[in-house]
């Protein structure tokens, strides 16, 4: 078991995964903060612009942006997951196997 | 001084900006006439519950069975679960109640709680699966001393449980009164003695499967009010928005942003608060052990934000639905009949109303019983990770090394009868207080002392053990200190006068994450003993581990 570890460690394809694997999270973590704190700063500074009518009704924009953040939240969440399931874990797997040779 | 005066000053102070904190408490209630269906439909959850205990009793023999399930269940059942501990009877009901009361700004509020998911996802999930083993202490326990970081570990999650507990306890006092028009000493004593007889018996397997049940529950309710909703407006969104402006008192008001965010300060400090806390809570962070594998974690926490998001937009649609029927309806749904003493046992029952109006008295019934059960299911999963902090960090890895599995599990029943007879003394003590800060609180908390030591002791290879232990207390201790200073507790708990509190903000997170993450840095790399040198060296074989799994413990196979 040492060796496999040791080997892994050594591999330069997993440091190089792992790092891109991080880069990722970090991205879409930031996504996803930037949707929430920006739809913050909005109600924060510019009440106006959510209060805005869109259409001849009484809906205002703020309803579909509210209801967007949340939408975009679920989809980035799996779009996330999706890929980290198939081809991160695929070359995980691959990394693994290679060292168990 | 009489429920509305109490209702107006909790609206009061949620329009002044903690409206973070008032949508999570339900404030006090009156007592209304005892309903029979909503009891009946209880038991009926109550004793079909308790017959999954018992199944799942006959499979808890070992500490593993007990704390995750065995790990058998599967990632879009832990979600359910993961949702159903955090969509509490609070987040429904008050939720609703700020639509309806405020329109727009109910809908910034529950954005607010949902953000905390992806970075969960992105950042935690699968590093805690593959790392951890019961509770969150042993993923920063890996190459960090047992004793020091355990100790921690566990004063931060119960610290975290008490008032997470107590907001909930309270919170079930005033909802049976109003619910089930029973006494609140009984709601304290069921909630505290069914809750013990789920985890006592089943384990974390039969508290898993209280969450879904419940979580399914309280989700088809939300579901068939929000279609019944939009059916009588032709699924027509705009046309309800119309007819809710039309007999708001707020008219066209309710459409956009209110007073909801003051300062930018609070408002950025309440979001990290919500944003990194939710990473931090003992009682999800231990649900990620209840599955096999990496997979099926991330896939736990796609699925757990996929049913708490449609929950939030459901919870709009509800409050505005809320809105067109009730207040046409004054005759029905308001104290005397006028509109002008307010919704009857208070703004939180909009959507208890509507599912009267929509449904019916049996319907009603229905919503009440999973409005309670909520309750009932959120405190069992505080309960447990309570429990777990005292055998697993403190008997098994502290004060009695080497203990035998069995020992383990005695000991984590014991803590468990300790921990829901303390809630039940709580609930009871804190019945007249304002526990309107303590959610809020437990997240600051959560965000400022697990969150950081986690977050360092897997991702920053030169993190030791003592910068680790005294940032993720100075964070614990500064996010209490703090939120004690401000106005939500200085004045609304402690009776000073108004204007005197010292600290000017909704949250103390802003300041107290910073604190935690500055000073575990600090220390970190001011540390030169040999201890932290072995701890650097260790962090290959960590990183190793929580990047591909290998060697992550199988909790299914014990």
């Amino acid at each position: 078991m040492q060796d496999v570890l040791d080997r892994i460690t050594k591999n330069p394809k997993f440091h190089e995964f792992i790092a891109m694997r991080n880069r990722y999270s970090i991205i879409m973590a930031i996504i996803s903060a930037a949707a929430y704190y920006g739809f913050i700063l909005l109600v924060a500074f510019d009440k106006e612009l959510l209060a805005q009518k869109i259409g001849a009704g009484v809906t205002t924009l703020g309803v579909p942006l509210g209801v967007g953040v949340i939408v975009f939240t679920i989809v980035l969440t799996w779009i996330y997951v999706r890929r980290a399931n198939t081809e991160f874990d695929a070359t995980n797997e691959a990394i693994i196997k290679e060292a168990q040779k | 001084m009489s429920i509305k005066h109490i209702l107006s000053a909790v609206a009061a102070l949620a329009l002044a900006g903690g409206a973070y904190a008032a949508g999570a408490d339900l404030g006090q209630a009156q007592k209304q006439a005892t309903n029979w269906t909503a009891i009946v439909m209880f038991g009926l959850f109550v004793g079909f519950t308790l017959y999954i205990t018992k199944v799942a009793a006959a499979r808890t023999k070992s500490a593993a069975d007990f704390y995750t399930g065995g790990g058998g269940i599967t990632g879009f059942q832990n979600g359910l679960a993961i949702a159903g501990d955090y969509m509490s009877a609070a987040s429904f009901l008050g939720i609703s109640g700020l639509v309806f009361a405020n329109g727009f700004d109910g809908l910034i509020f529950s954005i607010g709680w949902l953000v905390g998911w992806p970075v969960i996802t992105f950042l935690m999930a699968e590093r805690l699966r593959n790392l951890g083993k019961f509770t969150f202490a042993d993923v920063a326990s890996y190459r960090f001393s047992q004793t020091p970081v355990r100790v921690f570990a566990a004063s931060a999650s119960l610290v975290i449980v008490a008032f997470y507990m107590i907001a909930q306890m309270v919170g079930a006092g005033q909802l049976i009164k109003i619910l089930f028009g029973l006494e609140y000493l009984y709601a304290e004593i069921l909630v505290g003695c069914i809750m013990l007889a789920y985890v006592l018996f089943g384990g974390m397997t039969a508290t898993t499967w209280v969450q879904i049940i419940k979580a399914v529950m309280l989700l088809g309710g939300a579901t068939f009010m929000a279609v019944a909703v939009l059916l009588q407006f032709g699924f027509s969104p705009e046309a309800l928005f119309a007819k809710a402006t039309e007999v708001h008192t707020k008219k066209e008001a309710i459409m956009a942003p209110g007073a909801l965010i003051k300062d930018p300060i609070s408002a950025i400090s309440v979001g990290m608060a919500l944003m990194f806390g939710t990473a931090g809570l003992p009682h999800i962070l231990m649900r990620f052990f209840t599955v096999p594998n990496a997979k099926e974690a991330r896939k736990s926490v796609a699925w757990a934000t996929t049913w708490i998001g449609y929950f939030y937009i459901l919870t709009f649609i509800i409050g505005f639905g809320a809105i067109t029927n009730l207040i046409q309806n004054p005759g029905d749904f308001y104290v005397g009949g006028e509109l002008a003493k307010g919704l009857k046992g208070g703004g939180n029952m909009a959507a208890v109303h509507l599912s009267k109006a929509v449904g019916g008295d049996l319907f009603l019934g229905f919503i009440s019983a999973v409005a309670f059960a909520t309750i009932l299911a959120v405190v069992a999963g505080l309960t447990l990770s309570g429990a777990s902090a005292v055998s697993h960090d403190l008997y098994a890895s502290v004060f009695n090394k080497g203990c035998s599995s069995e020992q383990e599990l005695r000991v984590s029943k014991i803590a468990t009868l300790a921990l829901g007879a303390l809630a039940i003394v709580l609930g009871i003590m804190f019945e007249k207080e304002n526990v309107a800060y303590m959610v809020m609180l437990a997240f600051t908390i959560a965000c400022s002392s697990n969150f950081p030591v986690l977050f360092m002791s897997v991702l920053w290879k030169n993190c030791t053990t003592r910068g680790a232990v005294v940032g993720g207390f100075v964070g614990l201790i500064l996010a209490a200190v703090l939120t004690v200073g401000s106005a939500s507790v200085w004045e609304a708990v402690l009776h000073n006068p108004k204007g005197s509190a010292w600290f000017p903000y909704n949250s103390a997170a802003i300041f107290s994450m910073t604190a935690a993450f500055f000073t575990i840095w600090l220390v970190s790399i001011l540390d030169n003993s040999e201890q932290a040198k072995k701890e650097r060296a260790l962090y290959p074989s960590q990183q190793l581990r929580s990047e591909t799994g290998l060697g992550a413990a199988a909790a299914s196979a014990h």
